[in-house]
């Protein structure tokens, strides 16, 4: 690979109690570019993207083993400082989440909570990002409306939009599309291929058309396991594995 | 956080703790065997037995009669009205906040009632009264746990041709341990309330014999042997506040295990 | 089926209009008004105030909350943010079994352990004097009776909010403590505030436990350490002599009513606010 790898897993295991969600993980994610994690549901894609930001470090009965370095340092280190990690990384998730509160506080709240108070910088900064989704045009005489008015798709673009108003270097995007009708669809897709210019992008998926669209890499996952990780167009056309070749074989033909 | 956690869990133990160690010294098996002699008050011999077997009386009594009040509304609510019906939801939030509604006030309705049709006080009073005082929460924990009970259940009995009125008797059978929960409940409730009754049951030294005789009840007796100037008096209303505790602990603790695997959290 | 059920939900205007005809004799001879805000109690010469029972309630209600309030909040963000599930899993138990207690044994608690604590402990530090029977005492054991309920409401409220929400605000690098001062409050808050309302309610009915440690004078109390007759109290125990005194019975059945209205009134806006909050999340 080009690049030195921006997110680099090393023998990554991940038990929800009994059972071993994911096994022996390693993958190095490349900078700057576009990855995605393919595979059928309940496979550990969305569970591997989260362990990248420690999502799982609330929830019961999920145990970690194993190493993720970002940008070289262990974030499952003890001495490693969970918010300076998430900061790093914006998260989409399948559905979007806006905070409860208004368009402008949902942009300002990351900055905001990392110790940006002066207004004009904020103001600036929100309208920024907000012009970076496309959405500038569509909010700007609402700003103070609380989010939830805004259509599903324009939810998500806030979502984003407040993902990089703490300045990440990766954006972690977790089925981004799945409740979002065609065209908001294609709007999110551009924005990846834009974005990808400055950020280290992690998509998970199960629509390969997308994979194909977006992404320079694509592993493909199954079981807990990473089957074949290779650039888009081999991994698609010309799978080596067998179940890869099986699973991707509807989109070929 | 932790500390108000603490502080909270610690509240229960303080209460049955300060009435563990001032209880137990005056707990005798007089106590709970006999009813007062003469003079009990002052100080004499005699035990609570007449209020122990009034207030189970009253609580097995309304339990008795809530639940067959309530198990027909419940099953009304969940078979025969659509999901959506508003009578179904006016019904629950009705219950809701007859839940809410303070013994005293039952208490006053209840003598109010009586008056209109010239009771007395009495078992009879007593039972009518905190039948009203525990219907919201018979209603409540039955249809928390009929409402757990997955819709295609009573579809696939539906499309086997069964008419309502089976299909209600395959949800009682499903929910039977929430069944017994909401008795348990209500009993706990019922044996444990002292302003429904004090309007309404009365009082007396003696065990009630028939259902419009006036009706001790435990809370009331340790009220009042509270309210004596002896210590001894004052030293068996704590041992009988022991024994209420005791009854009222292993009560919640059986519907506990009981409705454990149907809900989290709810009291 | 459908008669029971009409008539469960008939049940409350039942109650209330029961209570209203029976302290009619008392509303046609004074205005509510005159009845409310008057501080003269002589039943023997027909003079009925209430006023100082409505503020002996509503002291010990305040107090109340005021203890149970920040106790409540805190612990219900630990047992659902923070603890472990093993823990959160020994706290609920007690909490359910608290909610089981009588009043009566919160009421014998009370005089054991929190009169004396205020008249040994706390009332010397202030006055000369204290028996310790006083509104303090009337708002720690309720604050303690009422810790159930807000608690076991707070737990549902915080339960709906997703944690899809949460790892949202975790994701932009906010710590634990700031997602749940800036998301989980501010998303529960029509849930918290219902819980309150319910509290107070639940509060302002409870009779005998208030009643056996408040000292029941019937004065404005003007300090927590000063006695207070709440409306209950005044209930529970006048209720022998009510029948024998003109008058007597339609004031008390008055003060009954007062508390029904204020309480219906008050549980049914929590309760409507509640099932939003719950359908919202379906």
């Amino acid at each position: 690979m080009a690049n030195t790898p921006h997110i680099s897993v090393q023998n990554l295991n991940v038990y929800y109690g009994q059972n071993h969600a994911l096994k022996n993980i390693s993958i190095d994610i490349p900078d700057k570019k576009v990855t995605s994690f393919i595979g059928p549901s309940g496979c550990g894609k969305t569970t591997l993207l989260k362990t990248f930001n420690r999502l799982h470090d609330s929830s019961v009965d999920v145990r970690v083993e194993g190493k993720v370095l970002v940008d070289g340092e262990d974030i499952y280190d003890s001495k490693a400082e969970v918010t300076h990690i998430r900061k790093k990384m914006g998260l989409l998730s399948q559905r979007p989440f806006p905070l409860p509160m208004s368009i402008y506080d949902n942009i300002a709240y990351g900055p905001r909570i990392h110790g940006m108070r002066d207004k004009e910088k904020l103001d600036q900064l929100v309208e920024q990002q907000l012009r970076d989704v496309a959405l500038w045009d569509e909010v700007k005489d609402r700003l103070n409306t609380p989010a939830v008015r805004l259509s599903i798709g324009q939810q998500q673009r806030l979502c984003l939009a407040r993902g990089l108003a703490v300045q990440p270097e990766i954006i972690l995007g977790d089925e981004p599309t799945s409740a979002l009708d065609p065209k908001s669809t294609q709007k999110i897709e551009e924005l990846f291929v834009q974005l990808r210019e400055k950020y280290t992008i992690v998509l998970v998926t199960h629509i390969l058309r997308q994979a194909r669209r977006v992404s320079d890499f694509i592993a493909f996952i199954y079981n807990g396991e990473i089957i074949e990780f290779a650039p888009t167009e081999e991994l698609l056309l010309n799978p080596k594995e067998e179940l890869t070749k099986e699973y991707v074989r509807g989109f070929v033909s | 956080m932790i500390v108000a956690s603490v502080l909270i869990v610690g509240g229960f133990f303080l209460i049955v703790g300060t009435i563990l160690i001032k209880g137990l010294p005056a707990l005798s098996l007089d106590l709970i065997t006999k009813t007062p002699g003469g003079g009990f008050y002052m100080g004499k011999e005699g035990g609570v037995l007449n209020a122990i077997v009034g207030s189970l009386y009253i609580a097995l009594g309304s339990s008795g009669l809530a639940l067959i009040l309530s198990l027909p509304i419940v099953l009304y609510i969940n078979v025969y009205l659509k999901r959506s019906s508003k009578l179904g939801s006016i019904a629950r939030l009705s219950s809701d906040v007859l839940f809410g509604i303070p013994s005293i006030v039952y208490g006053a309705f209840g003598f109010t009632v009586m008056i209109y049709f010239g009771l007395k006080t009495s078992l009879l009073g007593g039972i009518l009264t905190v039948t009203l005082l525990v219907l919201p929460i018979m209603i409540r924990t039955m249809d928390e746990v009929i409402r757990t009970i997955p819709k295609e259940l009573l579809d696939a009995s539906y499309s086997l041709g069964s008419t309502r009125l089976e299909a209600s008797k395959i949800l009682i059978r499903q929910s039977i341990p929430g069944i017994f929960t909401a008795i348990l409940l209500s009993f706990g409730r019922g044996i444990g309330d002292v302003a429904s009754v004090m309007f309404t049951a009365g009082f007396s030294d003696n065990i009630p014999t028939s259902i419009d005789s006036p009706a001790p009840t435990l809370p009331l007796a340790i009220f009042f042997q509270l309210g004596s100037p002896v210590d001894e008096v004052q030293a068996r209303a704590y041992a009988s506040a022991l024994v209420l505790t005791i009854i009222v602990l292993l009560i919640s603790i059986g519907a506990r295990t009981l409705s454990k695997r149907f809900s989290k959290n709810k009291i | 089926m459908l008669v029971l059920t009409i008539l469960s939900v008939l049940l409350a205007v039942f109650i209330g209009l029961g209570l209203y005809l029976r302290s009619l004799p008392l509303l046609e001879l004074k205005s509510v008004g005159s009845l409310l805000t008057s501080s003269v109690w002589k039943p023997f010469k027909g003079e009925f105030g209430f006023f100082p029972f409505i503020m002996g309630t509503l002291w010990v209600t305040g107090i109340a909350i005021v203890v149970a309030l920040p106790l409540c909040l805190l612990s219900g963000i630990f047992i659902s943010e923070y603890a472990h599930h093993r823990v959160r899993k020994i706290i609920v138990p007690f909490v359910d079994l608290l909610s089981g207690i009588p009043p009566v044994v919160f009421g014998v608690w009370g005089v054991l352990f929190v009169v004396p604590l205020i008249q040994e402990y706390i009332a010397p530090h202030f006055v000369e004097y204290a028996t310790g029977y006083s509104v303090l005492a009337g708002g720690i054991v309720l604050a303690v009776m009422i810790f159930p309920l807000i608690i076991s409401i707070l737990l549902e409220v915080f339960g709906t909010v997703p944690r899809e929400l949460k790892d949202a605000s975790l994701s932009l690098g906010a710590t634990q403590w700031q997602t749940v001062k800036f998301v989980l409050l501010k998303r529960s808050m029509p849930g918290i505030i219902a819980a309150i309302v319910l509290a107070i309610s639940r509060a302002f009915g409870e009779t005998i436990a208030v009643l056996m440690v408040c000292g029941n004078l019937p004065e404005v109390p003007h300090s927590v350490l000063d006695s207070g007759y709440p409306l209950p109290a005044l209930i529970a125990n006048n209720y022998g002599e009510m029948l024998s005194i003109p008058l007597y019975d339609s004031a008390l059945l008055f003060s009954a009513l007062i508390l029904f209205i204020i309480i219906f009134l008050f549980n049914a806006i929590s309760r409507i606010v509640l099932s939003r909050i719950e359908r919202r999340m379906n």
